[in-house]
């Protein structure tokens, strides 16, 4: 059987397909029509609904492999990849997406090795090469100083992950429809060697910042942890999440989940602001492909102004308050 | 509590040059340094040994002047050192990378953990960590923020009537908080920043470090399938490298002479409106 069709690894939490695998949709739809094959959702987990299951179809989906159980609830690589080599084992598909999210950039690598794939990770571009049908996966490297393109020209299935946002969740199709295929668990499929103990929810103010639209973030130049209050300000009006830079994170301004950077996060929002940030190489890895980039800064010399579309120069402490009040105005 | 830890040679500045031809990575004429992301698994891994014991091996896959990464991190503290470096080894990929890695690791045996960074800085990729838990079927926490708990049952205590076993208990933070893992040893974990602050190498350590033998590994003295190394066992292939453009050349207003923050901030407000940001 020749390896066929495109799958995009749909996520779950608690019975709720997650945002991402709907933007997968919208990136294997593309690939999906140019191959002119099919679009396969496959989603894991537990007591997830049909009805729920219709929506990807809706964003693009011309099948559904859905699996409930409840020893799929939680994400435990050793099942996920189990289950997933033996699916792919069965149905062969061509290329497989997924987010490059805890989940995707864990269980990925796991089974690109047991079934001898090409994995690329955080892809920025993808699309299919005109003479072969080859997939092309175009990602940065190297602090996003290079984009690499790349491709597995003898190995089945191709597989990548991209980063999250970094595309829209397709557009709903009321009209359409596909086939919703209810897989059963193999048991014998369970690693059963790891235990989840528990779960402990971020606390303070935490947003996801990886799934934020505006991120607002500060850094060195907001010279001490209280001054971050009018960060969290900014971020409100757009109902946004904080961000750091490394050497804000060191003095403990902040804490580490919130740092934006090579040795942090990687975020890809509509609108960042980098506040007090001077933008040395490793914070400029973390959020230079950001749609719109705002700098305010001191010095007018700093590297952060080289990749904005937008800066101002002088003292934080005038500006930001200002812009607040403005902002403020204008939600009202 | 005997631990590997892979580690990587990174280039210490982002000017790396790139071979138009192969499409991977120029390394010579850079300076190198051991990738930051490495330094929280080699903290990480010194004090496992400093509470329960045991030895820490470094292992790296690079040219014969990575060397110098595995004494340095024999300076901070770990033990022995082992250099896979060969032509044969050029031009993987990381799946061809875990596979060399892990076998040189199975030749290693006896070990209980494997503690790998989350990425590495120049590649970027961070699936040679879990590439290796793969290949040796282990069990894998990556994004490991914290070691929670290590229960080692005693040598005389084990007894082969229960399923009682070493294990480890970690934290490994994802997009909404932190999840909690019990995983049975041998394990391998990826880690965070988080998870630890690295030492400095110690004046004792460097003395060690310079009288330390480095073994050099490859496909003469270590079973190896030829079919799976360098870019011949690699299913990827680079095909273009493209440089992007830096400079957005956005518009950048100086407020420090004339002070006229109120105005700058509303032409910032006129550009998200534009751009239907507000």
């Amino acid at each position: 059987m020749e390896y066929k069709g495109v799958w995009t690894l749909g996520e779950a939490r608690d019975g709720e397909i997650k945002e991402v695998s709907f933007e997968l949709l919208s990136r294997g739809r593309k690939l999906a029509d140019k191959l002119e094959e099919e679009l396969v959702s496959v989603i894991l987990g537990d007591q997830i609904t049909d009805q729920q299951a219709e929506e990807l179809i809706k964003s693009g989906a011309d099948k559904v492999l859905l699996m409930n159980a409840p020893a799929l609830k939680d994400f435990i690589v050793e099942n996920y990849s189990n289950v997933l080599q033996d699916l792919i084992a069965e149905y062969k598909p061509e290329i497989i997406l997924a987010a490059a999210t805890s989940m995707g950039r864990t269980v990925m690598p796991y089974v690109a090795i047991k079934t001898s794939a090409g994995l690329t990770a955080d892809c920025t571009e993808l699309d299919i090469e005109e003479d072969t049908g080859n997939l092309l996966q175009t990602r940065p490297a190297i602090g996003g100083n290079i984009l690499a393109t790349i491709k597995s020209p003898n190995h089945r299935p191709q597989m990548a992950t991209v980063r999250p946002h970094s595309t829209k969740p397709a557009e709903k199709d009321e009209s359409r429809t596909g086939e919703i295929v209810h897989l059963k668990l193999d048991s014998s499929l369970l690693d059963g060697r790891v235990k989840k103990l528990g779960f402990r929810k971020n606390e303070e103010d935490a947003v996801n910042i990886q799934d934020a639209d505006v991120v607002a973030a500060g850094g060195k130049g907001m010279k001490k942890g209280e001054n971050f209050a009018m960060i969290r300000e900014l971020a409100g009006y757009f109902e946004g999440a904080v961000g750091a830079s490394r050497d804000a994170v060191d003095r403990d301004w902040i804490s580490y989940p919130y740092q934006v950077g090579l040795s942090g996060k990687t975020v890809t929002p509509k609108l960042y602001f980098a506040i007090g940030i001077s933008g040395a190489i490793q914070h400029l890895a973390g959020m230079k492909t950001s749609e719109n980039i705002i700098a305010i800064n001191a010095d007018p010399d700093a590297d952060i102004f080289k990749v904005s579309d937008f800066g101002i120069v002088g003292d934080l402490f005038e500006i930001v308050p200002e812009l607040n009040k403005q902002l403020a105005e204008e939600v009202k | 509590m005997n631990i590997v830890i892979p580690i990587k040679q990174v280039p210490e500045t982002s000017n790396v040059k790139m071979d138009e031809e192969t499409g991977t990575m120029k390394r010579e004429g850079v300076e190198s340094i051991i990738n930051p992301l490495d330094l929280y698994a080699i903290e990480t891994g010194i004090q496992l040994k400093e509470e329960y014991g045991g030895k820490i091996t470094v292992i790296t896959m690079g040219p014969p002047s990575a060397d110098k990464a595995l004494k340095e991190a024999i300076a901070m503290g770990c033990d022995d050192g082992i250099l896979l470096s060969g032509r044969e080894f050029a031009g993987s990929d990381t799946w061809a990378t875990s596979y060399a890695l892990s076998e040189a690791i199975r030749e290693i045996g006896d070990f209980d953990l494997i503690l790998a960074g989350e990425r590495a800085t120049d590649g970027d990729t961070g699936q040679v960590g879990p590439g290796i838990a793969s290949w040796l079927d282990l069990t894998l926490s990556t994004y490991t923020s914290k070691v929670v708990d290590v229960n080692l049952v005693e040598e005389e205590e084990v007894n082969y009537t229960t399923v009682e076993q070493n294990s480890i208990i970690v934290e490994r933070m994802v997009e909404d908080g932190y999840e909690k893992l019990e995983l049975p040893l041998p394990a391998l974990l990826t880690v965070v920043k988080e998870i630890s602050f690295p030492r400095l190498p110690t004046l004792r350590g460097k003395q060690r470090s310079r009288k330390v033998e480095i073994p050099q590994w490859n496909l003469e003295n270590l079973d190896l399938k030829e079919e799976f190394l360098g870019l011949q066992g690699s299913p990827t292939r680079v095909v273009n490298i493209d440089h992007p453009k830096v400079t957005r050349g956005g518009t950048i207003i100086d407020v420090r002479e004339d002070g006229k923050v109120e105005k700058a901030v509303s032409k910032l407000i006129d550009y998200l409106k534009a751009k239907e940001l507000v």
